[in-house]
């Protein structure tokens, strides 16, 4: 966290800082710190940035800035950061572990030498982080997963996982935001589309942001599935 | 209104691109071929920000439901309206219920069809583009009726001198070292910067995958992942290049050892398969100054449009 930022091209329209090397929730929250800056600043030509585990991504429009000029403004917005002030946003999300998007909670527990109450109790009972939004639209990395729940990615993914559906790659948990091929185990799923275009917001998640995972029955997950599917965001943030 | 009759491959409604929404994990989508697109909304009298139609390699058979002005850009097209063949790279007028064939173009991949007041389907997320992977917009299939904008039908049906000429010969692809060039060795910087690679039919508007000499990354080719662009050259396992293109992903695992700059990008999009070239490293700084002159270069060819014989006959 010490060590000092590395500058990095990323073509002739984007560069990228770099804080480490490594996946830390304290680099993670200056990567943040440092995005929410860069918008605060309001520098022309900015077209997009993308915060990660370790790193920003800015892309700009060099016919308005350059890159060398961009990267002095970034240092000064660096050396000039409040990562204190940084909201984190707490999203409750519900999820019917098992059912029909679940099909590796019994599994999983077989392998773990535990109960799937057991194991439900562990993925619910701890509060994870948003790294990183990336990969898919609006898929959030978590990090946070106690450690006796990481879990080997599948050798061979499977072709055909639903939106919605709940589940772990090595030591990061996630939500499937758009249905497609994973390699992820999944434990249940949630009502909560993270990704939908046609709503305001499209997007629920952000980078910084915390997560609870609340268990629900069949008939409330079914309840919150119909509001999904009219549009609705079915869950909002709590700010603390 | 524009009827599709029958569909080329991939063609879908694109736009300048989906702008803002990389760290929601949404990349632009957008053209492969900017420039190429952007005249084509010129020709007809569209802004900028006007849809159109991408295809590749073959447009399709199409009936225009109201007059209309359309262009067709990208390579050397067959156009034929109503059994009459025109040329690509200028506007022709088109009368309702008249039929738009647009055959195989021999000499690129990537193909447009803009239609004056341009294509008018559903905004999502702030623009038209279709991003497949993200479930934005889908493949338009025969059968399919776009809705049309407003247009001035006093226009006129413009031509510009064929803009890529000079880009057929066979050039380098220029790139950006970075930036994950430290994990390579200077002995394969040296090889990828000198080495002839190939375009491979592994290709889509998310990436193409390319064959050339083995590009071992130093420490393993995991690297924490980070973002993307279009553009990003990603050194997987296999060690064959993935250049991202306009629909790819938002953060990669894999290290990237460069970037192909802005100005060669679309030129790398329309390389046939099998095609084979050099990348070229070249300072950020230069790789700007060749994006600022060549922007500024095609925004003259467009504002310096000729008008087409095709209005002659109107009057």
């Amino acid at each position: 966290m010490t060590s000092a930022p590395i500058l990095l091209p990323a073509g002739d329209q984007a560069l990228v800082v770099q804080l480490s090397e490594d996946i830390d929730a304290a680099v993670n929250a200056r990567v943040i710190a440092l995005a929410d800056a860069l918008d605060r600043a309001g520098i022309a030509g900015i077209t997009d940035r993308v915060p990660t585990y370790r790193s920003l991504l800015v892309r700009y429009d060099p016919t308005v800035i350059r890159g060398r000029r961009l990267e002095e403004r970034l240092l000064r917005l660096l050396e000039e950061l409040d990562v204190e002030n940084a909201p984190a946003r707490l999203w409750r999300v519900p999820v019917l572990y098992g059912g029909p998007a679940g099909l590796d909670l019994e599994d999983l527990a077989r392998e773990k030498k535990m109960s799937p109450e057991e194991l439900v109790a562990l993925h619910c009972g701890t509060e994870y982080r948003v790294f990183m939004i990336g990969f898919a639209p609006g898929f959030a990395y978590l990090g946070g997963l106690n450690p006796r729940l990481h879990t080997p990615r599948l050798a061979i993914p499977r072709q055909m996982i639903p939106a919605g559906a709940v589940g772990m790659g090595g030591q990061q948990a996630s939500i499937n935001s758009v249905a497609g091929p994973s390699g992820w185990r999944f434990i249940g799923g949630t009502p909560v589309r993270l990704f939908d275009p046609a709503r305001d917001p499209a997007i629920l998640l952000a980078a910084g942001d915390r997560i609870m995972f609340e268990p629900v029955d069949r008939g409330t997950f079914t309840r919150l599935a119909a509001l999904a599917a009219a549009g609705r965001p079915v869950i909002g943030p709590e700010v603390a | 209104m524009l009827e599709v009759l029958r569909a080329g491959p991939m063609l879908t409604v694109q736009d300048r691109g989906r702008f803002g929404w990389r760290h929601a994990g949404v990349s632009a989508a957008g053209p492969m071929d900017g420039p190429a697109f952007a005249m084509a909304n010129a020709l007809v009298g569209n802004t900028a920000e006007a849809a159109a139609l991408e295809f590749a390699h073959l447009g399709g058979i199409f009936r225009a439901h109201a007059p209309c002005r359309i262009a067709v850009t990208g390579g050397t097209a067959e156009v034929v309206i109503e059994g009459e063949p025109r040329p690509a790279w200028e506007a022709h007028r088109v009368m309702a219920g008249q039929t738009i064939r647009i055959g195989a173009m021999a000499d690129a991949v990537w193909g447009y069809l803009a239609v004056s007041g341009g294509i008018e389907t559903p905004i999502l997320m702030g623009s038209r583009a279709a991003h497949l992977r993200s479930g934005l917009g889908r493949v338009v299939e025969a059968g399919a009726r776009l809705p049309l904008g407003a247009f001035d039908p006093r226009g006129p049906a413009l031509a510009c001198r064929r803009p890529h000429a000079e880009t057929l010969a066979p050039r380098d692809i220029r790139v950006v070292l970075g930036p994950q060039q430290d994990a390579f060795s200077a002995e394969v910087l040296e090889r990828f910067a000198s080495a002839r690679f190939t375009v491979t039919t592994r290709r889509d508007r998310m990436a193409m995958i390319l064959d050339g000499p083995q590009i071992p990354a130093q420490r393993g080719h995991d690297i924490v992942s980070d973002g993307t662009v279009a553009g990003s050259i990603q050194i997987p396992g296999s060690g064959c290049p993935i250049v991202l293109m306009a629909e790819a992903q938002t953060t990669g695992g894999y290290p990237k050892i460069a970037t192909v700059i802005g100005a060669d990008l679309p030129r790398l999009a329309q390389m046939p398969s099998g095609a084979a070239f050099r990348f070229r490293p070249v300072p950020r700084d230069t790789a700007e100054d060749i994006w600022i002159a060549q922007h500024s270069a095609e925004r003259r060819a467009r504002l310096r449009l000729s008008v087409t014989i095709a209005r002659r006959w109107r009057a």
